[in-house]
């Protein structure tokens, strides 16, 4: 077990290394150049040459991006070229606000996603169900933008339960949350049902209802704990996808949150900021995938680890 | 079971007749369309009216005739996009899977690594590099797409190429390319339907998202993506604008969703889980 | 200019605001205010209210709260260069000149008097006596030269520094070869002499510019790379918190030196809040001014609104959005193809299209700007009229070339609008809808981009001189690579014009001067390198909780407010 997760944990590192150095090309490929930026418009050919000599970037690109990686390992992101502070600041300032979006979306994903999923496989093949699934299914295609706007329309604008966007209170944390868990909801929706399905084929189960016990509790004492994996391993591939994906809930809804910081280092060319938050963000990804490899055998040691 | 099979089954048609009507208004959409999709004969975000059906943007073009003229982008998109991604997953998965070995974990590795890339940002990044095209737009959703079809695929040619067939044809010396033309291929082709039409409500989607952020297709070749993305400021005041093109972009997701699902059920129904 | 840069949209924005119509003449003769050759030009009274209601009316206390979407970058005078940070820099620093408020006029801030020699190489500032930093220090001359030194040491990586290259000694200081710049000496501990190369008659505007405000040595040397989250200044407001993303305080420096200000107590600023969220939190009173101003979507609601409307300014501002043409990229290297474009361009419907928050331009200048031409027609709109140009331009008229745009709303749909005007007269364009750092690096290219639209990017004067309307985007000096003349438009015989032009230093021409100006670029337009397109407003709304004289809000030098000079109307 020690081993592997070692093992893991070196795949992760090399990951985010090939992760850095892919972005760190790319953004040397891109036409713009920071300098022209960081010296101003007033700043001629000799002043440019030293503003680049200051941020270093009139080294090879091989020798920068040794001395990036170099400070990463004591923990350094760097400084934003435009806003010219530590990227770790920038970065820190911001993530709290994802990191709240990202596990109140999670909740409402599980709430919502678990029990219709576990209504419809208790009403199988009823109308309730197929409109249940039907309805999973829709929100499972629907745009992020439009069921964002359409959350937005209906209880901010027309019913004013909401407020209309920002960050800060809990009231305004819903609507975004409540985009991002309907639309992956549907999916814990339709993983659910199969998992309810399943275990109520069995006899035990049957046995069970047979005596008379209760729903609910054949739900917690039977049910979750066989769908729990399965859930485990979506709860962490959602990080995954949140991380790459939130800027638009973030932008319809005004939400503070990383995706912002990082749309604004694109328009600016921020290469420090671009670099600290694809690598942040990254390392989220790693880690939610680390996490649905690990719930597997940790929960139910009949996988056994390869 | 079987009613709720049928129900599948009427659903998927219904998908069908969806994109059968989005492919009918992409192709006909000279004939179709009251208007030419770029000029504008009305005035900034007219609402719905005998004259335009579905009102005129911000820039008092008729919101109709973009509409059907953005089933042509999104449906490129969409379908090219997600064939190119398809491809390129097959072609990782089953040299790998096929392989093994340094070429095999390499390769894997690789697509590892592209998992944990944050994939809006790498696509906003390379698409920062190019000159912006349709083309460009579905270089870079395929770029960022591939990576969960490869992984299927390995896994599929692992356990194809271990069966027994496999390994008798392999003994008496067949080669790779036939081995894998013949007898690996072959049997892939339901996971890659399945997938292949899945993917696309994916692709569509990851168009939207691209054109929201004002990163799709240039202006003024409509796209439902960049319709919404053109119009977005005015949700409140002009909420057509918004909702129309998003609604199709919906549906469209919806009605490939539905037809990969049952196709699932049909080709393979060990198939489970989310894409 | 960079400020502008930070911002996604222009509609979010406000920028440079200037004065509005009826005080136009006013801006016009807006030079120095220093009177002859070798004059000395005493300080105003140490309180300067403007046309300010009864002093009675206004009492001292009070506080109010400002909310900004995105944080403030860096405080440091130096760096900052952001629509956001340099008015609060204003209020935390101060330099030897300032602006009066509400105008563009120079007055002594720091600085109690100053001369100009006959030459007009040679400045002399006599600085106020008893000036305290923060810390209680008492700012001297020596102050004055670090902070200038600082600023122009290429380790500081400021922005401004190429403003101040006409200081004696610059370039041998910023190569190294040179430990100080020979042309900033101190001869007493209140005295600062500054000595150019040539004569410039923007030189007390660069003094009244955020980057030569005076920094306290051994605080930046004690906070480093961070001085610009711990600013240590002489102005009216010192910052007591700052957390990052959330919020920053400023609280009233007790020791200003100038008697009565700063009116208010406590200056909050609240940060990461939507300009949606913020105005219907203004309309709430919750906050007192939406520093992001009015989003487009809420614009026409507000403007319908009595009881809101009341509580908007609206006034220019220092800004002109442009398309820039290649006159190094066929077929914009013919004079009558450029020409064309001025004339098929609807510039009307371009502005109702940003629900008319502009007014069409006609000559690279803002109207707000001294030198602007009231008398000077442009290129009419007239769809006919360009045809004939483009047909008198080659055998062939109509041909296909590519627009740059940045890709964030309005821009494209400004950019669609354009496109539209010049496919009418058969100019085929295809949109290049590109980030803003795209858009400029093919700008900065000789060949990289035939036509360009500004917007989002574009220029707003960071000192209210024509000159800075010139040099950098319309001079030979900014057609290089990596430069922001966009039009690669150079005309030795008008930079000419523009040296003779800055080298008339005495302000008793301020007015020839500007004359002077105007021509130059009206004369530019017969070239047609730009087609100018519209001069945005900025607008500004507060709470009925403040109050200031008129023209703090959306001063031409402050946005979105002369902190300094706002009051609350609730104190008791």
């Amino acid at each position: 077990m020690a081993g592997y997760l070692l093992r893991r944990l070196f795949h992760a590192l090399l990951t985010l290394i090939g992760i850095s150095l892919i972005t760190f090309i790319i953004l040397f490929a891109l036409p713009g150049d920071p300098v022209n930026r960081v010296a101003g418009r007033m700043a001629n050919d000799q002043q440019k040459a030293l503003v680049r000599e200051q941020l270093g970037l009139d080294r090879p690109l091989w020798e920068q991006y040794g001395r990036y990686v170099g400070k990463l390992a004591t923990g350094d992101l760097g400084r934003s070229f435009m806003q010219r502070s530590e990227v770790s600041e920038l970065v820190g300032a911001r993530l709290p606000a994802t990191l709240w979006l990202m596990l109140a979306a999670i909740v409402c994903e599980l709430v919502i996603g678990l029990s219709i999923g576990a209504v419809a496989a208790f009403r199988r093949n009823t109308l309730l169900d197929q409109s249940v699934m039907v309805g999973a299914f829709v929100f499972v295609s629907a745009p992020q933008f439009l069921l964002g706007y359409t959350l937005l329309y209906v209880f901010a604008v027309w019913l004013g339960w909401f407020p209309i966007g920002g960050y800060g209170s809990l009231s305004q944390i819903v609507l975004p949350a409540l985009t991002l868990g309907l639309l992956g909801g549907g999916w814990y929706a339709r993983m659910m049902r199969s998992s309810v399905i399943e275990v109520l084929r069995q006899d035990f189960v049957r046995t069970a209802r047979a005596k008379g016990l209760s729903r609910l509790r054949i739900v917690f004492v039977h049910i979750v704990p066989n769908a729990i994996l399965p859930i485990i391993a979506m709860v962490g591939i959602d990080i995954g996808i949140f991380m790459s994906g939130i800027v638009v809930v973030e932008s319809v809804f005004g939400w503070p949150g990383i995706g912002q910081l990082t749309w604004q280092a694109i328009q600016q060319l921020d290469i420090p900021i671009i670099m600290g938050v694809t690598l942040v963000s990254a390392c989220a990804i790693v880690l939610g995938n680390l996490l649905a490899d690990l719930a597997a055998p940790l929960i139910d040691p009949r996988i056994r680890l390869k | 079971m079987v009613i709720g099979a049928i129900l599948k089954r009427k659903l998927a048609l219904l998908g069908l007749i969806v994109i059968a009507i989005f492919a009918a208004a992409a192709i006909l959409a000279p004939w179709l369309a009251p208007y030419d999709p770029t000029v504008s004969p009305g005035d900034f975000a007219a609402p719905p009216s005998a004259q335009f059906w579905f009102g005129t943007d911000l820039l008092g073009r008729d919101f109709l005739s973009r509409l059907i003229y953005g089933a042509r982008a999104t449906l490129i998109i969409g379908i090219l996009a997600n064939g190119i991604a398809v491809l390129i997953g097959t072609v990782i998965g089953v040299t790998a899977g096929y392989l093994r070995g340094w070429v095999g974990s390499a390769l894997m590795r690789f697509t590892d690594l592209m998992m944990a890339f944050p994939a809006l940002l790498l696509a906003i990044l390379l698409a920062a590099i190019f000159d912006p095209s349709l083309w460009i737009v579905v270089l870079v959703i395929a770029m960022v797409s591939w990576v969960q079809i490869a992984r299927v695929v390995y896994a599929e040619t692992i356990s194809l190429a271990e069966r027994e067939y496999v390994v008798a044809v392999r003994s008496v010396g067949a080669s790779s390319a036939r081995i894998i033309l013949r007898h690996i291929l072959p049997h892939l082709v339901p996971t890659l339907i399945v997938w292949g039409t899945l993917g696309i409500a994916t692709t569509s989607l990851f168009e939207a998202t691209l054109s929201f952020l004002g990163i799709g297709v240039q202006p003024p070749t409509p796209s439902w993506g960049n319709m919404v993305n053109e119009n977005q400021t005015y949700f409140e005041a002009a909420p057509w604008l918004v909702f129309i093109p998003g609604i199709a972009i919906g549906l469209l997701a919806l009605s490939f969703n539905l037809i990969g699902d049952a196709l699932r059920d049909i080709l393979d129904p060990t198939l489970r889980g989310r894409h | 200019m960079n400020r502008l840069l930070a911002s996604a949209s222009i509609v979010t924005l406000l920028a440079l605001g200037a004065c509005g119509e009826e005080k136009k003449e006013e801006a016009q003769q807006a030079a120095p205010a220093a009177s002859n050759t070798t004059a000395t030009t005493e300080a105003a009274p140490a309180a300067t209210p403007a046309p300010a209601p009864a002093a009675a009316e206004i009492k001292q206390g009070g506080s109010m709260i400002v909310t900004f979407k995105d944080d403030l970058p860096t405080l440091d005078p130096a760096i900052g260069y952001d629509w956001k940070n340099w008015s609060v820099i204003k209020s935390v620093f101060d330099g030897l000149l300032d602006y009066k408020p509400g105008t563009t006029e120079i007055v002594p801030d720091l600085a109690e008097s100053f001369e100009t020699s006959a030459d007009g190489l040679t400045y002399t500032f006599k600085l106020r006596q008893g000036v305290k930093f923060h810390n209680g220090r008492e700012m001297k001359a020596a102050d004055v030269k670090y902070s200038l030194e600082r600023m122009i040491n290429p380790a500081t990586t400021s922005p401004g520094a190429g403003y101040y290259a006409g200081i004696k000694g610059f370039a041998e200081f910023q190569a190294g070869t040179a430990t100080e710049v020979a042309g900033i000496t101190t001869p007493d501990d209140y005295t600062v002499k500054l000595e150019l190369t040539a004569p410039d008659a923007t030189t007390l505007h660069l003094l009244a510019l955020n980057f030569s405000y005076v920094v306290p040595k051994e605080e930046v040397e004690k906070s480093g790379l961070d001085f610009g989250k711990k600013p240590v200044g002489t102005g009216a407001y010192k910052v007591t918190e700052w957390t990052s993303g959330q919020k920053i305080v400023l609280d009233r420096n007790a020791d200003y030196f100038k008697a009565g200000l700063p009116r208010l107590d406590k200056i909050t600023f609240e940060i990461g809040q939507e300009p949606v969220v913020a105005l219907l939190r203004l309309q709430k009173g919750e906050i007192d001014i939406a520093g992001d101003g009015i989003p487009p979507a809420k614009f026409e609601e507000i403007m319908n609104d009595p009881a809101s409307k009341d509580l908007v300014i609206t006034a220019d501002q220092l800004h002109t959005g442009y398309v820039a043409m290649n006159v190094t990229m066929k077929p914009f290297d013919n004079v009558a193809v450029r020409q064309a474009v001025n004339m098929a361009i609807n510039k009307d419907r371009i502005v109702k299209l940003i629900n008319d928050r502009a007014v069409p331009a006609n000559q690279p200048l803002p109207p707000a700007m001294p030198g602007y031409d009231t008398s000077y027609k442009g290129y009419a709109f007239d769809v006919e009229g360009a045809k004939a140009k483009l047909k008198e331009a080659g055998p062939e008229a109509g041909f296909e070339t590519d627009l740059y745009v940045m890709n964030t709303d309005p821009q494209p749909r400004i950019a669609q609008a354009i496109q539209q005007d010049l496919a009418t007269i058969g100019i085929k364009v295809n949109l290049k809808s590109q980030d803003m750092g795209t858009v400029i690096a093919a700008g900065g290219k000789k060949d990289g981009a035939p036509m360009i639209w500004s917007g989002g990017m574009a220029w707003i004067a960071d000192f209210p001189d024509p000159s800075n309307f010139y040099t950098v985007i319309l001079g030979c000096g900014g057609a290089v690579e990596g430069g922001w003349n966009w039009s690669w438009y150079c005309n030795e015989a008008l930079d000419k014009r523009a040296r003779e032009a800055n080298a008339i230093t005495d302000p008793a021409k301020a007015g020839e001067r500007a004359i002077a100006w105007g021509k130059i670029f009206t004369d530019l337009m017969a070239d047609a390198p730009w087609a100018p397109v519209f001069n945005e407003k900025a607008y500004v709304v507060h709470s009925k909780r403040v109050a200031g004289p008129n023209g703090i809000f959306a001063d031409p030098i402050h946005i979105p407010v002369n902190y300094d000079e706002v009051y609350a109307t609730d104190v008791k």
